[in-house]
């Protein structure tokens, strides 16, 4: 505040009437409450309360008063700009606000505004149906086994039982590396992993195995010379086909969903005996073999309510004996089906060749887990 | 195999009411898989009937065509008596004929619907029908001609012509030959339906002699068992009866003449496969032996085919005159004028059969059955069986005199625990059961305490091992029966590092807007020459597809690249403004270490006979490869887009490296298919682990792609047995941190990381971090130089640095960088 009156005007001591005082007061509060934005409220405030406004200069006057009047004419100017600068303060906070308000207002952007910059990625879904197939296992505390896709002939056959005068071992079915004397395979199923997998430890053994196989098929909407399997082994004393049976049934509804259970039937596959086709209640009709929407047939199981899915049964002891395993502590069981086949009923893919044709809409439609 | 349910019926005392449908879902459940049911009346809605031509008159019409109007006998079956005037186009006909008549009203297959119309001048009732217009075949030889005994004017056509039959087809699975018969279908019908079975084969046949056709086995290894019957003023023009050669059409096979119906039927009714010759052509005594090397013989399809020392022959005097077992030869088949019929019903040994027919590319009905199997019981009752349908149904007369060489092999026996049925399926199965099952599909068995020694049925030479036996209980007692359990508790460990590494590369390539593609793994000559390779680079040298499905593609790759080329170039050609594509995928190198052996598998081979099996296998590690090509990021409201290019792709190892926790050493290289001055090699300590950048401007031509398109190839094995394993925690300090921002002009041809080698090493262990923020090249630092602007970031661990402390460190890089790079500061 103002030192001593110094410059004593005997003159101006008038200004300190009362009535001045709220004059000035009024003319204040009427200039703030008048100021529509933050500029007219500075102006205001150096009006109102600058070193020149009245009540500055009526505060100044205080010292320059006979001391008996100070106290009174003191706590006149003392509130007076206190009730100034409170209005002030209201003001400012008020004006403030409006103005975040239109500016929040005037930054209004179009959040419809595209957002594809950069390209969206994906993971194929043979890629991640296999992971998706192998979590189900490991979720079981089964292990996923893998091994080489350019296989010996002894262990794609010979050890599965496959004797050499077996059909499947032709010219016609399998891809034979040259010179096929060299007795090398492109895997024709994913089996040898699990001879590999029993050749090289015992029993218990719970595997997996996903992977990648080949065939001399033609190429068409359901075939292809390369295509994907998994197949399931489990060695263990007291393994039963019931064991098997109770394993599929997990495996398929974890993957379909719930009530989607399995049959078998009666097969024939040289690595297992008793053999057996396992079929998938069809998730789509749920068995019903209906189509919900009509009269017609479901599409998907073509209305048998069943879809194959793949082949399965006890592993031959022939299969355990020249993988040395004893066979007579411990039985197995084996399962094998097609995961692009899979996959396909799963999402109601037409044709097969998608698949390997890596066209991008394809595969980004299935983002990066399925 | 196709079989006609009544067929099937004559043989079990089948419920009348099981359906065609019902009856094929049981036999599924046993083993026999339904393929489809045929019912070849269903689309037709009759008046369909027999009728006699009793005139015919050609007239010649303006288009050249003639036309017969005949008048047809169809009894009362027209309502009138009258004969039905019908317009007729075919001509293989003649008055007095038995004729098939769709009467107006009917409606035939197709929706037909057929009504009395005006056409050629008369009103045709109807009309005489082919064999195509009913939906039994492709028949294009005119109407069908029924046998003059097939039935009377006005019989119902559906039961004649066979359409009243459903035939159902079965997929036979390998093991069980004997359901390629009547025979043993009917035989697994009355086990599904615990009815009495009447066996076909089941026949008195006259004890052998040495009176009959002379035969002699050189082999009895391969034709144990030879039977042969003899039958002589056999009239080679007799028909064969229609029930006959409809059945045999019904199971999918042709007619053709009476001889040759007789064996077919009596290989479908029995499963024996059997061989008829003519008599008289045949010289001499029938010997067996293996053919000699480079034998001739043409078979009964005209095929000229040179033999095997493995081959099995029927020989007479004259040479050659069958491969044994899978087709007769051309020079003793039976004709049209035959009339002395000598009959072959043998058991040949299966895998012989199997190779010979794989050897000539032979597929013949007899060959499927006798390389799968056959009851070495039958041959004899078979040769009966034909003899006694020719002379029915030919006349002339069975030879007294019954040839039978060989001994028929009989069954091993099988010892098993009798609760193994139980034990190995997890059923409640009796061991009464155990028994009563087996004996129902043929066995003998002898029970002594808990153990059964069982011989298997003479017709199930697939019969051999304990867990054989426990199939044929488990089928009948049916796998419906087989309970749902899970099996304890595997103690697994979850997935192994690498494949939590593969799941995390893909994870990382597709967040960073990547698109996984799989592809076929066959590569050729040409698509090497389009990836610009050398004539000597290493990746030509394949592992080689004896059989590629094309002569194009013979190797399995070395590289993913080429697929990824293909994909890249298939998306814009679909109008894809650009790509970035990933594959993770094994490559083959050769392994170059000879054959890999074959070992017995009786027991386990050794870990040395392991390691030389695992030793010959091509070496097939898994690589990563990407391609980038056309727009990376798109233009829009937010500014203008990019093309992917050679720094994309380096970054994007550089990306996978970091996320791995590799330390990775970027250098120039020039390597086809990349372009020789923007292809970077990667190392991880001095090891090569692949290269990336931009693609040669000649191999993206090659696969169409845009110029400056990209890529990457590296051995993601390598890569990932370099991952670390366990992050250390990392050690932050939190003193303040000292900026230093130095500008080095150096020669334009230095590269980036040999300067930041030198700044590093030479700003010693203060230096936090350095980036590189600026690249430079202009008149103001002269022709041939550029400045490259450092962020030099320094920290201590244990106090604030001083300014002395921080310009001294600075100082000491860039002395180093002077002096290793001649780095000048600006």
């Amino acid at each position: 505040m103002s030192g001593p009156n110094s410059d004593y005007d005997p003159v101006e001591v008038s200004t300190l009437q009362p009535e001045e005082v709220a004059a000035a007061r009024d003319a204040a509060l009427a200039a703030i409450a008048g100021a529509t934005d933050l500029e007219q409220l500075k102006q205001a405030r150096i009006e109102h309360t600058g070193d020149r406004s009245p009540l500055a200069l009526a505060n100044r006057e205080i010292g320059a008063l006979p001391p008996q009047a100070r106290k009174e004419a003191g706590q006149r100017i003392g509130q007076a700009r206190g009730a100034v600068s409170q209005a002030l303060a209201a003001r400012q906070e008020v004006l403030e606000a409006e103005r975040e308000e239109r500016m929040l207002v005037e930054e209004t952007v179009d959040v419809t505004l595209p957002a594809d910059r950069f390209p969206t990625g994906a993971r194929h879904p043979i890629t991640t149906g296999s992971e998706l197939i192998a979590d189900i296992f490991v979720a079981m505390g089964w292990e996923v086994a893998e091994g080489p896709v350019i296989e010996a002939e002894w262990l794609n056959f010979d050890a599965l039982n496959l004797g050499p005068d077996h059909p499947a071992r032709t010219m016609q079915d399998t891809f034979w590396t040259a010179p096929a004397e060299d007795h090398v395979v492109l895997r024709t199923h994913t089996s040898p992993v699990q001879a590999r997998t029993m050749l090289s430890r015992q029993p218990p053994i719970y595997v997996v195995c996903p992977g990648r196989v080949f065939r001399t098929d033609e190429y068409d909407a359901t075939h292809s010379p390369m295509f994907h399997q998994v197949e399931g082994l489990a060695v263990d004393e007291g393994i039963t086909m019931g064991h098997l049976k109770g394993t599929l049934d997990h495996f398929a509804t974890s993957m379909f969903g719930e009530g989607i259970t399995t049959r078998f039937r009666p097969s024939f596959f040289p690595f297992t005996e008793p053999s057996a086709e396992v079929d998938l209640v069809c998730f789509v009709c749920r068995g019903t073999g209906l189509n919900g929407a009509g009269p017609e047939s479901c599409r998907t199981c073509r209305g048998e309510g069943w879809i194959e899915w793949g082949g399965c049964g006890v592993v031959n002891p022939r299969v355990l004996a020249a993988c040395g395993i004893d066979s007579e502590r411990y039985s197995g069981f084996a399962f094998g089906m097609g995961i692009d086949r899979t996959l396909m009923f799963r999402h109601g893919l037409e044709d097969l060749r998608a698949l390997f044709e890596g066209d991008i809409r394809f595969t980004t439609a299935f983002g990066t887990e399925l | 195999m196709k079989t006609p349910v009544s067929w099937i019926r004559e043989y079990v005392d089948l419920p009348a009411d099981v359906t065609t449908e019902q009856l094929a879902a049981r036999l599924t459940a046993l083993g026999l898989k339904l393929e489809a049911i045929e019912k070849p009346g269903d689309q037709i809605t009759g008046p369909l009937v027999v009728g006699r031509v009793l005139t015919m008159e050609p007239e010649p019409q303006k288009n050249g065509k003639t036309i017969n109007w005949c008048t047809v006998d169809v009894a009362d079956a027209n309502g009138t008596g009258e004969p039905q005037g019908i317009v007729c186009g075919a001509h293989n006909f003649a008055p007095g004929d038995l004729v098939v008549v769709v009467l107006p009203g009917a409606v035939l297959p197709g929706d037909f619907h057929i009504a009395a119309r005006k056409t050629y001048g008369h009103v045709s009732a109807g009309m005489i029908c082919s064999a195509a217009e009913l939906g039994l075949g492709e028949d294009h030889d005119g109407i069908i001609v029924l046998p003059a005994d097939a039935a009377s004017p006005g019989d119902d056509a559906f039961a004649v012509l066979g359409l009243t039959e459903e035939v159902i087809e079965f997929e036979i699975n390998p093991d069980r030959a004997y359901a390629l018969s009547l025979r043993g279908i009917a035989r697994e019908a009355s086990l599904a339906y615990a009815v009495p079975f009447h066996d076909p084969a089941e026949r008195q046949v006259p004890e052998p002699d040495a009176d009959g056709y002379p035969v002699i086995i050189d082999d009895p290894s391969g034709c144990p068992v030879f039977a042969a019957r003899r039958v002589t003023g056999f009239d080679p023009t007799a028909p064969t009866p229609g029930w006959m050669a409809r059945r045999i059409q019904l199971a999918g096979m042709r007619p053709i003449s009476l001889g040759v119906d007789v064996t077919n039927y009596v290989m479908l009714e029995l499963g024996q496969p059997i061989h008829g010759y003519d008599g008289d052509k045949l010289d001499g005594a029938i010997y067996v032996r293996r053919a000699t090397e480079g034998e001739q013989l043409t078979t009964l399809d005209g095929a000229r085919r040179t033999l095997s020392v493995e081959d099995l022959v029927i020989v007479d005097g004259s040479g050659p005159v069958g491969l044994a077992g899978v087709m007769g030869g051309a020079t003793t088949e039976l004709s049209e004028t035959t009339t002395h019929v000598v009959i072959e019903a043998a058991h040949w040994d299966a895998v012989s059969m199997f190779r010979t027919g794989k050897r000539h590319k032979l597929s013949s009905e007899a060959g499927k059955r006798n390389e799968r199997g056959v009851d070495p019981q039958l041959p004899a009752i078979a040769a009966d069986r034909v003899a006694e349908l020719l002379t029915t149904y030919g006349g002339g007369t069975v030879e007294p005199g019954a040839t039978l060489v060989g001994i028929a092999p009989t069954p091993p026996t099988i010892e098993i625990d009798a609760d193994l049925p139980a034990r190995i399926t997890g059923m409640p199965i009796e061991a009464a059961t155990t028994v009563a099952h087996l004996e129902a599909v043929g066995c003998v068995v002898e029970a002594t305490g808990d153990r059964l020694t069982v011989t298997p049925a003479t017709w199930r030479p697939d019969v051999t091992d304990p867990y054989d036996l426990v199939e044929e209980v488990a089928r009948v007692v049916g796998y419906d029966q087989v309970p749902s359990i899970l099996p304890r508790e595997a103690a697994g460990r979850g997935l192994t590092r690498e494949q939590r590494l593969r799941r995390r590369v893909g994870r990382l390539l597709a967040g960073a807007g990547c698109v996984e593609v799989v592809s076929f793994p066959f590569v050729g000559e040409a698509t090497f020459d389009a990836l610009g390779l050398p004539a000597d680079d290493p990746l030509r040298h394949t592992v080689r597809i004896a059989n590629p499905i094309s002569s194009e593609e013979p190797s399995y790759t070395t590289t993913l690249l080429p697929g990824l080329l293909k994909a890249a170039s298939r998306n814009l050609g679909r109008g894809a403004s650009g790509v970035a594509l990933f594959e993770t995928g094994t490559v083959a190198f050769p392994a170059d270490r000879g054959a890999a052996p074959i070992y017995g598998v009786d027991w386990r081979p050794t870990d040395d006979e392991l390691a030389k099996l695992f030793e010959a296998i091509p070496h097939q590690p898994l690589f990563l490869a990407l391609v980038l090509a056309g727009e990376s990021e798109r233009a829009g409201w937010w500014g203008s887009g990019r093309e992917s290019g050679w720094a994309d792709a380096i970054g994007l190892v550089r990306r996978l490296a970091a996320e791995l926790g590799v330390q990775l050493d970027v250098r120039s290289a020039a390597r086809a298919p990349w372009h020789p001055g923007r292809c970077a090699r990667f190392e991880v300590d001095g090891v090569e682990l692949g290269h990336a950048g931009e693609l040669h401007p000649s191999v993206c031509k090659a696969f169409g792609l845009p110029v400056r398109s990209a890529a990457v190839e590296v051995d993601l094995d390598f890569l990932m047995r370099r991952a670390v394993d366990v992050v250390p925690g990392p050690e932050l300090s939190t003193y303040p941190l000292a900026k230093e921002d130095v500008a080095l002009v150096v020669d334009a041809t230095a590269t980036v990381a040999d300067v930041e080698d030198a700044l590093r090493h030479g700003a010693g262990e203060l230096l936090e971090s350095i980036r590189l923020f600026d690249v430079y090249t202009g008149d103001q630092i002269g022709a041939g130089k550029k400045s490259l602007a450092f962020a030099l970031r320094f920290r201590a661990t244990d106090r604030t640095l001083t300014e002395q402390e921080t310009s001294a460190a600075r100082d000491a890089a860039v002395t180093a960088a002077a002096e290793r790079c001649g780095a000048v500061q600006r």
